[in-house]
C-alpha cells in the first residue's frame, strides 16, 4: 500500500512537472544555500588548519603585551624586548630549537625610478631557519655581516617584482630610508598567508644594521621561536612564560606584560570566526527553507482544492480517510525530497565552484547532506499535513459535486 | 434464483438542516431491493432520488430509520467502515463519468483494487478483464481525454465492475450522452444484469432509459409514490 502510494504520488507530481518544480524552488534554494555554506565553511577551516601546519605547528611567537598596540599618546607602551632576552630563551630552554629576534617597521624602499612601501625587518639567519625560508638566488647573511652590521639585505619576491621587474636584483643597491644597502639574497615566494597578507612583501637587514641605521635603538619587537621536534609546544610555551617573567622581573601576582602565542591559537581563532559566519549564513538559509515549506503548503492546498473531485472519486470507491491523508502527505514529502535532492546537487556544485574560486579544498560532509535530506522530508511532513488533513476530511458527496 | 434482499430501507428519513429551515429529503421511506434486480428510480428534481442513492451507496447516513445493506446495519457504521463496505460490495457509475484525468483507462479501472490492496499484476489482469467486458480492451492505455463520452462511461462501468461488487449504483449514467450512445450504455447495463446477475440501481429522468429496468420506483417529495415491477421479458 505504501509503495503504491509513493508510486501514485510520483505520478501526480510529474503530471504537472512545471508547477512541481516551481513549488519546490524554495526548498531547492534553502537546501542549496545550507549545503554550499557549510561545505565552503568547512573547506576554509580545513585550509586554515593545513596552512598552519605548513607554517609549522611548532612555531611560537613572543610579543610585548597588548599595551603596545594601544600605546598611543596617553597609553603606556609596554617594554620592548632585547637581544639578550632572546638569547636567554634560546640558551636556557632546551626544547627551544631556534629563537630569532625580530624588529620591524614600515619604510619606503627605492631602486632607480621605482619605489615601494614595504616591511623592513631586522633579524638574523636564525629567522630564515625557524620560519623555513628558502633562497631563490644569492645567499643568507654571513656571520661577519651580522656582527658588524653591514649594509646588506635580503628581499622577498614581491619587492623584487615591484622594483626590478625581470632583471636580476642580486648585487644591486637599494635605498631603505636613508640607507643604501646591497642585495645579497632573494627568498623563494611563500605566497599569501592564512591571514591574507602577502608574506613576500619585505626587506630583511641584519638586526644590528637595522638597530643602528633604521630604528636608532636596540629594541626587539618579537621572538620567532621554533620548538624542537617531538617536544610539547604547550610545555615549552609555559617554560618561555616563566623565563620571560623572570627576565622582565614581573612579581608574583602581577600580570604578564608580554604574550606567548602559538599558531594553533591563531588557527582556533580563525576557525571560530569561520564557524560563526557559517552559522549565521546557515541560519539565513534555514529561514529560506521555512519559506520553501510554506510554498509547498500553499501549492498543496491549491492542489487539494483542484483535485476535490478526484478525492471524491477515491472516497466513493472505498478509500479511507487515512489513505487519502497518506496520499497527500506522501506527495508533499516526495515533493520536498525532490527539492532537497536538487538543492543538495546545486549546493555541492556551488561549493565546488566556491572552493575553486577561494582556492580551498572541497570537503563535502556526508552528515550535513543527510541532515539536509532529512530536514526537507520534515518540511514536507509538517507543511504537507494540514492540506492532507483537509483532503481527508472532505465529504465524498460534496467533493463529487465540486466543479 | 433465490431472491435475497441486498438493500433494506426501513422507515428511512434524511433531514438537512434544523428547525424551520429543515429540508426533509427522504420522508419515512421503506424499500427493499432483491439481489439480481435492475431498478430504476425516477422523479422530478428535489424528489429525493439522489439522496436515496447516496444513502443506499453508503455515502450518506440517514437521519432516522434502519438501513441494512447485505445484512449489515449501516446506520451505526463509522465513516471508514462505510468506506470499507463501499470498497467490498459497491460499484459507482456517475453522470459525469468521474474518471481521473491524465490517468490511463487501465489505471482508472485499477483504482478500486489499489484500495483493496490487490497485488499489481493481479490488479492489471482484473482491470484488463473488466475493460474487455465493456469492449475497451484496445483503449486500455488511452487517457480519458482521448476517449469519447460513451467510451469514458464504459471505462467507468469497468471500474465499477472490477471489484466484483454486489450492487452497482448508476446515477444518471446516460445524462451526458446522445441517444445512440445512451442506448449502447443502457443495453450494456441490461446485459450485465441479465447475463451476470448484477444488481443495478439506476437514477434517471429519461423514461426510455427507465424502460430498460425491470422495476421502476417513482419518487415525489421524498416519498415513494409508485413501485412497479414488470415481468421479465422472455
Amino acid at each position: 500500500m505504501l509503495w503504491e502510494t509513493v508510486r501514485l504520488a510520483i505520478q501526480a507530481i510529474f503530471r504537472n512537472t512545471m508547477r512541481s518544480l516551481l513549488t519546490v524552488l524554495g526548498i531547492v534554494i534553502g537546501v542549496a544555500a545550507v549545503i554550499a555554506m557549510v561545505t565552503v565553511g568547512q573547506g576554509s577551516t580545513a585550509q586554515v588548519t593545513a596552512d598552519v601546519e605548513k607554517l609549522g605547528t611548532n612555531v611560537v611567537m613572543v610579543m610585548p603585551g597588548q599595551d603596545v598596540m594601544q600605546g598611543g599618546p596617553g597609553g603606556t607602551a609596554a617594554k620592548m624586548f632585547s637581544i639578550r632576552m632572546n638569547d636567554e630563551v634560546q640558551d636556557q630552554i632546551p626544547d627551544v630549537a631556534i629563537s630569532a629576534p625580530i624588529s620591524q617597521t614600515r619604510a619606503r624602499v627605492i631602486f632607480g625610478n621605482e619605489n615601494r612601501r614595504t616591511d623592513v625587518v631586522g633579524t638574523d639567519n636564525r629567522y630564515f631557519e625557524a620560519a623555513r625560508w628558502e633562497l631563490l638566488r644569492g645567499r643568507f647573511f654571513e656571520t661577519g655581516e651580522i656582527q658588524s652590521g653591514r649594509t646588506v639585505c635580503i628581499i622577498g619576491e614581491t619587492v623584487r617584482q615591484s622594483l626590478f621587474g625581470n632583471s636580476d636584483p642580486i648585487g644591486e643597491t637599494v635605498r631603505v630610508k636613508t640607507l643604501s644597502c646591497e642585495i645579497v639574497g632573494l627568498l623563494k615566494s611563500k605566497g599569501a598567508s592564512t591571514f591574507g597578507s602577502d608574506q613576500d612583501d619585505f626587506v630583511i637587514l641584519p638586526l644590528k644594521t637595522y638597530h643602528r641605521r633604521i630604528a636608532g635603538n636596540t629594541e626587539v619587537l618579537a621572538f620567532y621561536i621554533s620548538v624542537r621536534d617531538g617536544a610539547s609546544v604547550e610545555d615549552t610555551m609555559e617554560e618561555i612564560t616563566l623565563l620571560m617573567r623572570d627576565l622582565r622581573r614581573i612579581g608574583r601576582g602581577e600580570e604578564d606584560d608580554f604574550e606567548v602565542l602559538d599558531m594553533k591559537q591563531f588557527a582556533t581563532m580563525l576557525s571560530g570566526i569561520t564557524g560563526i559566519l557559517t552559522g549565521l549564513l546557515s541560519a539565513v538559509a534555514a529561514v529560506s527553507l521555512l519559506v520553501g515549506g510554506i510554498g509547498i503548503m500553499n501549492i498543496m492546498l491549491v492542489s487539494v482544492t483542484e483535485r476535490t473531485r478526484e478525492i471524491g472519486i477515491r472516497l466513493a470507491i472505498g478509500a479511507q480517510a487515512r489513505q487519502v491523508l497518506l496520499q497527500f502527505l506522501v506527495e508533499a514529502v516526495i515533493l520536498s525530497l525532490i527539492g532537497g535532492l536538487i538543492g543538495i546537487g546545486l549546493g555541492l556544485g556551488f561549493a565546488i565552484l566556491g572552493a575553486k574560486w577561494l582556492s580551498i579544498p572541497f570537503t563535502p560532509d556526508f552528515s550535513v547532506i543527510l541532515l539536509a535530506f532529512g530536514f526537507s522530508a520534515l518540511v514536507g511532513v509538517i507543511f504537507g499535513y494540514f492540506p492532507a488533513r483537509r483532503a481527508a476530511r472532505l465529504d465524498p458527496i460534496e467533493a463529487l459535486r465540486h466543479e | 434464483m433465490a431472491e435475497t434482499a441486498v438493500v433494506e430501507l426501513e422507515d428511512i428519513s434524511r433531514v438537512y438542516g434544523e428547525g424551520e429551515i429543515a429540508v426533509r429529503a427522504l420522508d419515512h421511506v421503506d424499500l427493499t431491493i432483491e439481489s439480481g434486480e435492475f431498478t430504476a428510480i425516477m422523479g422530478p428534481s428535489g424528489s429525493g432520488k439522489s439522496t436515496a442513492m447516496n444513502v443506499i451507496g453508503c455515502l450518506d447516513s440517514p437521519t432516522s430509520g434502519n438501513y441494512r445493506f447485505c445484512g449489515v446495519e449501516v446506520g451505526t457504521l463509522t465513516r471508514d467502515q462505510r468506506a470499507l463496505l463501499r470498497r467490498q460490495y459497491l460499484g459507482f457509475v456517475f453522470q459525469g463519468y468521474n474518471l481521473l484525468p491524465r490517468t490511463s483507462a487501465l489505471a482508472n479501472v485499477e483504482l478500486p483494487l489499489i484500495y483493496k490492496s490487490v497485488p499489481r499484476a493481479e490488479r492489471q489482469l482484473a482491470a484488463l478483464e473488466a475493460l474487455r467486458k465493456v469492449g475497451l480492451e484496445e483503449r486500455a492505455h488511452h487517457d480519458p481525454s482521448e476517449l469519447s463520452g460513451g467510451q469514458q462511461q464504459r471505462v467507468a462501468i469497468a471500474r465499477a465492475l472490477v471489484s466484483n461488487p454486489k450492487v452497482v449504483l448508476a446515477d444518471e449514467p446516460t445524462g451526458n450522452l446522445d441517444t445512440k450512445t445512451s442506448v449502447e450504455i443502457i443495453e450494456m447495463l441490461q446485459h450485465l444484469n441479465r447475463d451476470e446477475g448484477l444488481t443495478i440501481i439506476m437514477v434517471t429522468h429519461e423514461q426510455d432509459m427507465a424502460d430498460y429496468a425491470e422495476r421502476l420506483i417513482w419518487m415525489v417529495d421524498g416519498r415513494i409514490e409508485r413501485d412497479d415491477r414488470k415481468p421479465r421479458a422472455a
